[in-house]
């Protein structure tokens, strides 16, 4: 699409509601002003130092190929320390690259709702990530987008490319300072692994109770590609209504979405995973731990659709209810279109067992002790297909935001 | 060290152990048969105050505590212990974290004692891995249950089940760690623990040696006696016979109520 036809689209969608989640309204909210480029993290304000650790960022950048942060609607930092690996501002990137327009609403359509449309019309940067064909980027780049000011809407557009063979490891982190009141943040991002290519992309996202989110992700999977999200959100926030699909159109493509979310305070979360199996032998797994206690209300959404040969596909969600003001609906889906296909889900939605609870205390934990156990246990999906240093680390990281919660 | 005084448990409304008492001393270990749905378990679940068991008359003192109304925690801090007949499993929660619960340790990694420890009942690091009891064979469960225990190292130990749906050679292994857990290596003067132990084929009896045995019908032990003799008239003749046998001659409280 050329882009003038893309603004067209736009135009039209700039009022369409979307087909989830509740309507919010974005006019209210603001650019802000430009925030001062970074020599290095380090430099960033004292007083946001720990948010950026809570969103998985290494400040001093150790084991890091790459560094990116935007501050509100501002790029602030933006760092590659490895062959092989580029990483800039999609606004950079569009300057520099002719060819990225292949890109762009390629994977997301941008008449998909007024959000989409918002983000065309009215973009604040975003990243762009891409590894060089044949090049595997073990260490993880590093992401960050932070709200520092009130009432900023940032409007994110982010494109990830892992060309042929090459490898992609990205921990990237939403964060919002507490001293902001209300913001919004949309955040379009579009991925695509070529041939025989892998994504591993653990997002931790990290917001507060005044926050609206509305993230919209694809992924486009060829041959034998491999794309692995992981999902962290462990902190309250307004409204968060996200479906990200992946489309393996590529034969034996694989696409894995595991979901760890712990739901507190009034926090509404619509939180799906959707899986389109096009190409033959394709591979789907979806996975998600929900975790809903005071009056927070979750709607935990999984999909499936088999099209390709051969292609599989498996759900499991499991919900975990803490109290009795809170509410979990889980919605597995499958649909298949033909008869070699293997599509499957597991949902349930229970409370900490009595049982389980009495084990442990027969193993001495007091009743507290127990309970907590059981509920790490819950959570603990074992983060697959990360290289062994970044699944410590991350591990670590889950861990960390686990026990600021209990 | 563990006294049963007139108890009376009741779980979910229905009565299942009735005025029952029973004295366990340091040193000795006991062994428990009775028809299935007679009430083991429950006195098992009692004694370590699992709270859907309700006392409801009675006590329970061990170690000179009265315990009858303590948490199971504050009772295992005391030195109770019990490997389970049908554990529950817990998603996410490893053997090795089970393990390392037991110890009191707040380890969160599956170190080299605790493969050590496992190694001894022939557990792998793999099966220390996996979740605790999700998909365990019958075997594998009273494994882990020993393995756990001898994390644990309680100084009364309750045992149910330990040798069902185990094979031969298992068997022997857990019978073992058993002896070794209640002192029964040692001189009868030295042993400092003691246990229960319940049994429907009394094979774990080749292998731990017990001082007494009971069997217990509808909720109350029925007759006690030396194990070989209860064993053998259990297994040659069933519950109500052996309880016949046993009580032959002596006019109990229990046969009047008959
Ligand atoms: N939670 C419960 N709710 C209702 N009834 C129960 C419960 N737990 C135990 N019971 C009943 O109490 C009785 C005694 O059960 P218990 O498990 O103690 O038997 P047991 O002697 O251990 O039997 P087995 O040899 O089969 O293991 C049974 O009739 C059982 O159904
Ligand atoms: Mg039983």
């Amino acid at each position: 699409m050329a882009r003038k036809e893309i603004i067209e689209h736009a135009g039209r969608a700039k009022t369409k509601r979307a087909a989830l989640g509740e309507d919010i309204a974005i006019e209210g909210y603001i650019a802000g002003e430009e925030h001062e480029p970074l020599n290095s993290l380090d430099n960033f304000p004292e007083e946001y130092q720990q948010d950026l650790l809570d969103a998985g960022i290494e400040p001093s950048e150790k084991d890091r190929s790459g560094s990116f942060l935007q501050q509100d609607c501002s790029v602030v930092y933006s760092k590659v320390k490895y062959p092989g690996l580029e990483l800039m501002s999609t606004t950079d990137a569009f300057k520099k690259h002719s060819w990225l327009n292949d890109y762009l609403w390629n994977a997301v359509p941008v008449d998909m709702d007024k959000y989409t449309a918002e983000v065309e019309l009215e973009q604040t940067h975003g990243y762009f990530i891409r590894s060089e064909a044949g090049k595997k980027v073990t260490m993880p780049v590093q992401s960050c987008l932070f709200i520092t000011s009130d009432k900023i809407g940032q409007k994110v557009h982010n494109i990830v490319i892992a060309e042929e063979y090459s490898e992609l490891h990205i921990i990237t982190g939403c964060s919002v300072s507490h001293a902001v009141n209300s913001a919004l943040h949309l955040g379009v991002s579009e991925f695509y692994v070529k041939k025989g290519a892998k994504i591993t992309f653990t997002m931790i996202h990290n917001w507060s109770q005044g926050m609206e989110v509305r993230p919209r992700s694809a992924v486009v999977i060829e041959d034998d590609g491999t794309f692995i999200s992981n999902y962290i959100l462990m902190t309250p926030v307004k409204s968060l209504q996200m479906y990200p699909t992946a489309y393996c159109v590529g034969r034996n493509a694989r696409a894995t979405f595991q979901t760890v979310i712990y739901a507190h305070g009034d926090t509404k979360v619509d939180s799906g995973s959707r899986a389109v199996l096009q190409g033959e032998g394709s591979r789907s797994e979806i996975i998600s731990r929900v975790i809903a206690t005071d009056n927070a209300k979750v709607i935990a959404r999984s999909d499936v659709i088999g099209e390709g040969a051969k292609a599989k596909g498996h759900i499991e969600c499991r919900g975990l209810m803490l109290s009795d003001t809170a509410e979990v609906d889980s919605i597995p889906e499958l649909k298949a279109t033909r008869r070699d296909l293997d599509l499957s889900h597991e949902a349930a939605v229970g409370k900490v067992a009595e049982e389980e609870i009495q084990y442990l205390m027969a193993r001495g934990l007091s009743e507290e002790e127990a309970t907590s156990v059981i509920i790490r246990g819950f959570l603990n999906v074992d983060i697959t297909g990360l290289p062994d240093a970044l699944a410590r680390e991350t591990k670590k990281m889950f861990d960390m935001s686990l026990e600021k919660v209990m | 060290m563990l006294e049963i005084r007139d108890l009376t448990v009741e779980v979910e409304g229905k009565e299942i152990i009735r005025d029952l008492t029973l004295n366990i001393e340091r040193g000795e270990v006991h062994v428990l048969f009775g028809p299935n749905g007679c009430g083991k378990t429950t006195l098992l679940m009692a004694l370590l105050g699992l709270p859907n068991y309700k006392v409801k008359k009675g006590s329970v003192t061990f170690k000179g505590v009265n315990v009858t109304y303590l948490t199971t925690d504050e009772r295992v801090k005391l030195g109770m212990g019990m490997s389970f007949q049908h554990p529950p499993g817990i998603r996410g929660v490893k053997l090795g974290d089970m393990v390392n619960i037991a110890q009191g340790r707040k380890e969160e990694t599956i170190d080299e004692d605790v493969i050590a420890l496992a190694k001894r009942l022939n557990i792998s690091i793999e099966f220390l891995n996996r979740d605790v009891n999700l998909g365990f064979s019958g075997g594998e469960v009273k494994r882990s249950e020993i393995l756990q225990l001898l994390a644990q190292a309680p100084d009364f130990i309750m045992f149910d089940e330990p040798d069902s749906g185990v094979d031969i050679e298992n068997i022997e292994l857990i019978g073992g760690i058993m002896s070794e857990l209640l002192d029964r290596n040692k001189m009868p003067s030295k042993r400092e623990k003691a246990g229960l132990i319940i049994t429907h084929s009394g094979f774990i009896m080749r292998h731990v040696k017990a001082d007494r045995a009971h069997v217990m019908l509808e909720g109350r032990i029925a007759c006690s006696g030396m194990p070989d003799e209860i064993t053998k008239n259990v297994m040659e003749n069933g519950f109500e016979r052996c309880v016949e046998l046993c009580l032959r001659g002596e006019d109990t409280e229990w046969r009047e109520k008959r």
